[in-house]
């Protein structure tokens, strides 16, 4: 039996449970505890594609030190699921521990050697008290989360803070939960004491920050951004982004007086009928966002061309999931990247942004209706169901009152009566972006006609060979300008010199900068490059020309970003070495640094021996 | 003819409307279709129509998708954005475009093709979201652009012009429309002017979905034996079931045929229409009746046309969706975003 792991505030606790059961609310509490100590918790809930009745488990990573990624091991498993028991149980690290309900005996050969048992008649106790069933099972989950807490040097205050918070508005529910919380922690306090060697102690470590899903974060970004209209069709794990919207818009955008709604939301039939009310819109000078995952930008692939060649403003949240096809719906990944980028047939390429937590899910959201309507072509918000649908620890969201919209160049009835040259695909200020009209300006000026069909700088129709040519020229120098309005990459110097760089992006930053920690720790430094826009700007270019290799971690199979990196910056391929994490759980910061570490020994190795 | 350049010049004597246009202000570029196809003369209805009522040329947003039908938008309304779409996707565009600014008036022209095959699932739900519209199906049962094959709507029976024979049943745009809880629904014949001009007048002061289904005989390719939407057999088998009293709030419409009497027409190809006209008792506020008596006339080989159904107190979806009555697009950030002081709360309420 090896040493019982004992440490305080840096531990992964681990539910396993059945879905539909209740037990999602009772393991945020948890969590919730864990910060109200004023200790940062980094949680990932991981489900099935499923309403009731299949394995769902929700993973809490305590970390004083403030790493939120996923870690990877388990500490502390809760199994509350007959079903994948035999797997849970194999999952915990030796000398870790194994809480469960002991109601009903098991055999010994269901439990290993090297792991603490702590067993509770979680069932029994639940059924001498409650009598129906759904109250049984609902509170059966609030006791465990008591038991825990005792465990773990929670104080009962502490809980019932965090209930009341967890139920403001239904208030009835409060003290129910607060005796089911009771029971369970007294009843550990008095059979469980010193069962467990993991503690979280009160500490300062989570300031003002805010625990939000990027999926929120990104909503309340459209309602500050100024959308007032989305078109959406549910799928995971998109769909909690519109719900967010709209609930966010009754909130902030009903009329006081009126009571009349300052926003429109439509439920479509499909996504490419959700993609085509967004375009209209758009075209129609409305901010309009859809939200989807990898399956409806297959389905829009056909109007995102005719947005890119018309040039009409559009946002599409793109949360990545586990492809291909229906692949793993409720899993995550950084899959899409190369479909966004060359959306549609013909010769097309589109902005993309990276937004690396809900905090800047947030800022991106609100930039992308800016950069949407000055660029007048799709910009896609690349999230995943990591960043999507996990509660996140970040920082506040910040808005400034002295910022305005950028409407792009749009000519007014004014500017055309007094004879301006209107040519809807005329580049008249050098930067490759015509000015557009919106319909309704003038009764005899501006009008046009759009069309995905080719036209000249006039919007005519034209078969012209040359005025083809003329208008696709311009349309890669205005993707040239889009490379100085997306947000630039964000850049890290190592503490010494070195000739090796890393890029990555998104939701693979949290565990990257856990992962560099740890390196530098072991003596090996990296330069480091977040990408935060597509286009690439003329920096990412320099960072790789400045490294003998660089690597490139991301999470898919066939390296998207390092593939995009070769394609769009014309770079010898041998520079990169790709470190690709795709199983559907959030990339670690264990896997980078063991991947990065084996490969740095390799070369230098190889290096030493040249 | 799309060579010629259309001429600039005025007759200094052409009449205006209330506004002070005429009739060439709500003109476009000259059709590149077929000379005498159906479509041209339902453009030239929709010209008259809107020059007639007085319509500001550009509050007016032409949509339509891909296909001979669509290309029309092109050519009238020369002052209003038009908007080509997609195939069959007119109908989401003119949802998202509805919705952003209710202050327009929205054309959806669209064809066979585009409506009841790609399209027939944005068609169908368009409709049901009561969107404020016209929407146009200029019906030919024939794919032109493509040369010849046949649509969604080709009589199950008719004969292509190469030969073929659809074995298909037809879709009925007008019977779907009435299902799926239009406030408005018509058919028309191209070659029916009288008709078809104070149907549109209707529909475009209609404030809910519109859906007008013109049978447009495509002169290339389905204009033969054989075929059940020729002039020949849609002037055998048309079976119109009223006369259209459309009254604007300055005018009456009249039309110059009684009830039970037969209308003649000369096309400008020479051929002549006789359109058995009107149903005195025919009542088009019966949602239920129109579908059955669609049906009936159906099944005994007639095309019915004329107003089929009207509610005359529809409701749209801006009132189903309750937004504001300043268009969306006109919004600024005063109206749209909530500020700093109201994100500090926010962030309060994400704390743990």
């Amino acid at each position: 039996m090896p040493q019982p792991i004992v440490s305080t505030n840096d531990f992964v606790v681990k539910f396993a449970n059945v879905n539909g059961s209740g037990s999602a609310s009772a393991n945020e509490l948890f969590a919730k505890c864990v910060l109200r100590k004023g200790v940062p918790v980094g949680t990932r809930n991981i489900f099935p594609s499923n309403i009731q009745g299949l394995p769902t488990w929700y993973e809490v990573r305590v970390s004083g030190k403030g790493w939120l990624g996923r870690r990877g091991g388990v500490d502390f498993m809760a199994a509350m699921n007959p079903q994948t028991w035999d797997k849970d149980v194999a999952s915990i690290d030796p000398g870790g521990y194994l809480f469960y309900d002991s109601t009903k005996p098991l055999p010994p050969s269901k439990f290993r050697e090297d792991i603490n048992v702590i067993g509770m008649p979680l069932t029994e106790i639940s059924n001498r008290t409650y009598t129906e069933a759904r109250q049984r099972q609902l509170f059966k989950n609030i006791m465990y989360v008591g038991a825990l807490s005792s465990l773990m040097g929670i104080e009962p205050e502490v809980a019932e803070g965090a209930i009341a918070a967890q139920f403001r508005g239904k208030d009835k529910l409060i003290a129910p939960n607060v005796q089911a919380f009771r029971l369970g922690f007294d009843y550990a306090k008095e059979h469980l004491a010193g069962a467990c060697g993991l503690k979280v102690e009160k500490a300062d470590g989570v300031g003002n920050r805010i625990f939000i899903a990027g999926n929120d974060a990104a909503a309340l970004g459209c309602v500050y951004g100024g959308a007032t209209f989305a078109a959406w069709y549910p799928i995971t794990p998109s769909t909690s982004l519109a719900e967010a919207f709209n609930a966010h818009c009754r909130k902030l955008r009903v009329d006081p007086e009126t009571k009349q709604n300052k926003f429109a939301i439509v439920q479509a039939e499909d996504e490419i009928a959700a993609i085509g009310m967004v375009i209209g819109a758009g075209w129609n000078g409305a901010r309009s966002f859809t939200a989807t995952s990898g399956p409806g930008i297959s389905l829009m692939q056909e109007f995102f061309g005719l947005a890119y060649y018309a040039e009409i403003p559009a946002v599409i949240f793109d949360i990545q999931r586990g492809s291909p096809s229906t692949g793993m719906p409720t899993r995550t990944q950084q899959s899409d990247l190369l479909l966004c980028a060359y959306a549609s047939h013909g010769d097309t390429k589109h902005v993309m942004l990276f937004p690396k937590d809900p905090t800047e899910a947030f800022a991106f959201a609100a930039l992308s209706f800016d950069l949407a309507d000055r660029l007048q072509t799709p910009i896609f918000v690349m999230l995943d169901l990591d960043i999507g649908m996990n509660d996140w620890l970040c920082d506040p969201l910040t808005w400034d009152d002295n910022r305005r919209y950028d409407r792009g160049k749009v000519m007014t009835a004014e500017e055309l009566e007094a004879g301006k040259v209107f040519g809807r695909y005329l580049d008249v200020d050098g930067d490759a972006i015509p000015y557009r009209t919106l319909p309704g300006t003038h009764p005899t000026k501006g009008a046009y006609f759009t069309r995905g069909s080719s036209h000249d700088r006039f919007a005519k129709y034209s078969e012209e060979g040359a005025v083809y040519v003329d208008n696709m020229q311009r349309l890669l120098r205005k993707f040239d300008t889009a490379k100085t309005l997306v947000p630039q990459p964000v850049r890290g110097t190592a503490k010494e010199p070195t000739r090796y760089g890393a890029i990555y992006y998104g939701s693979t930053t949290i565990a990257m900068d856990e992962a560099l920690a740890a390196l530098e720790a072991d003596g090996i430094h990296l330069d480091t490059l977040r990408l935060r826009g597509f286009p690439f700007s003329e920096e990412v270019s320099a960072f790789i020309d400045a490294h003998d290799q660089v690597f490139v971690i991301e999470q898919n199979r066939d390296a998207q970003l390092q593939k995009l990196l070769v394609n769009e910056c014309a770079i010898d391929p041998a520079r990169f070495i790709s470190i690709l994490h795709y199983d559907g759980t959030p990339i670690t910061a264990r896997f980078i640094t063991g991947a990065i570490a084996e490969r740095m020994t390799l070369a230098l190795r190889k290096h030493a021996a040249e | 003819m799309t060579y010629i350049v259309k001429p600039k010049l005025r007759h200094p004597g052409l009449p205006t409307n209330k506004l002070g246009f005429t009739h060439r202000d709500y003109e476009g570029s000259i059709s590149t279709l077929c000379a005498g196809c159906g479509h041209d003369s339902i453009s030239a209805a929709l010209i008259q129509a809107c020059f007639e009522l007085d319509i500001e040329p550009h509050r007016v947003a032409k949509m339509s998708g891909i296909g001979c039908s669509s290309k029309t938008p092109d050519y009238l309304l020369g002052n209003s954005h038009g908007f080509n779409a997609v195939h069959g996707r007119m109908p989401s565009v003119l949802t998202g475009a509805n919705l952003a600014n209710r202050d327009l008036i929205y054309l959806g022209v669209s064809g066979d093709g585009d409506s009841a095959s790609i399209g027939l699932g944005q068609f169908a739900h368009c409709v049901r979201r009561g969107i404020n519209m016209v929407y146009i199906c200029e019906n030919n049962g024939v794919y032109g652009l493509t040369k010849g094959q046949f649509s969604a709507t080709a009589d199950r029976g008719s004969r292509s012009k190469a030969g073929g024979f659809n074995s298909d049943s037809p879709i009925d745009l007008v019977s779907l429309a009435l299902l799926l809880g239009a406030s408005f629904v018509a058919r028309s014949f191209s070659g029916d002017r009288r008709q078809l001009v104070p149907l549109l007048k209707a529909a475009i002061s209609h404030t809910g979905s519109a859906v007008i289904d013109v049978i447009s005989p495509c002169v290339q390719f389905n204009n033969h034996a054989g075929s059940t939407k020729s002039f020949d057999y849609v002037r055998e088998h048309n079976e119109a079931v009223n006369r259209l009293d459309f009254i604007t709030p300055r005018e009456t419409i009249s039309v110059d045929y009684e009830p039970g009497t037969v209308e003649t027409v000369t096309q400008h190809d020479g051929s002549v229409l006789k359109l058995a006209k009107l149903h005195a008792d025919y009542d088009p506020h019966d949602r239920i009746a129109a579908m059955r008596y669609l049906q009936e006339r159906h099944a005994a080989g007639e095309v019915v046309t004329g107003l089929l159904f009207i509610d005359p107190e529809p409701q749209d979806i801006h009132a189903n969706l309750n937004t504001v009555k300043t268009p969306l697009t006109r919004l600024d950030e005063t109206a749209l975003c909530p500020g700093a002081a109201p994100l500090e709360k926010i962030n309060l309420s994400y704390r743990a």
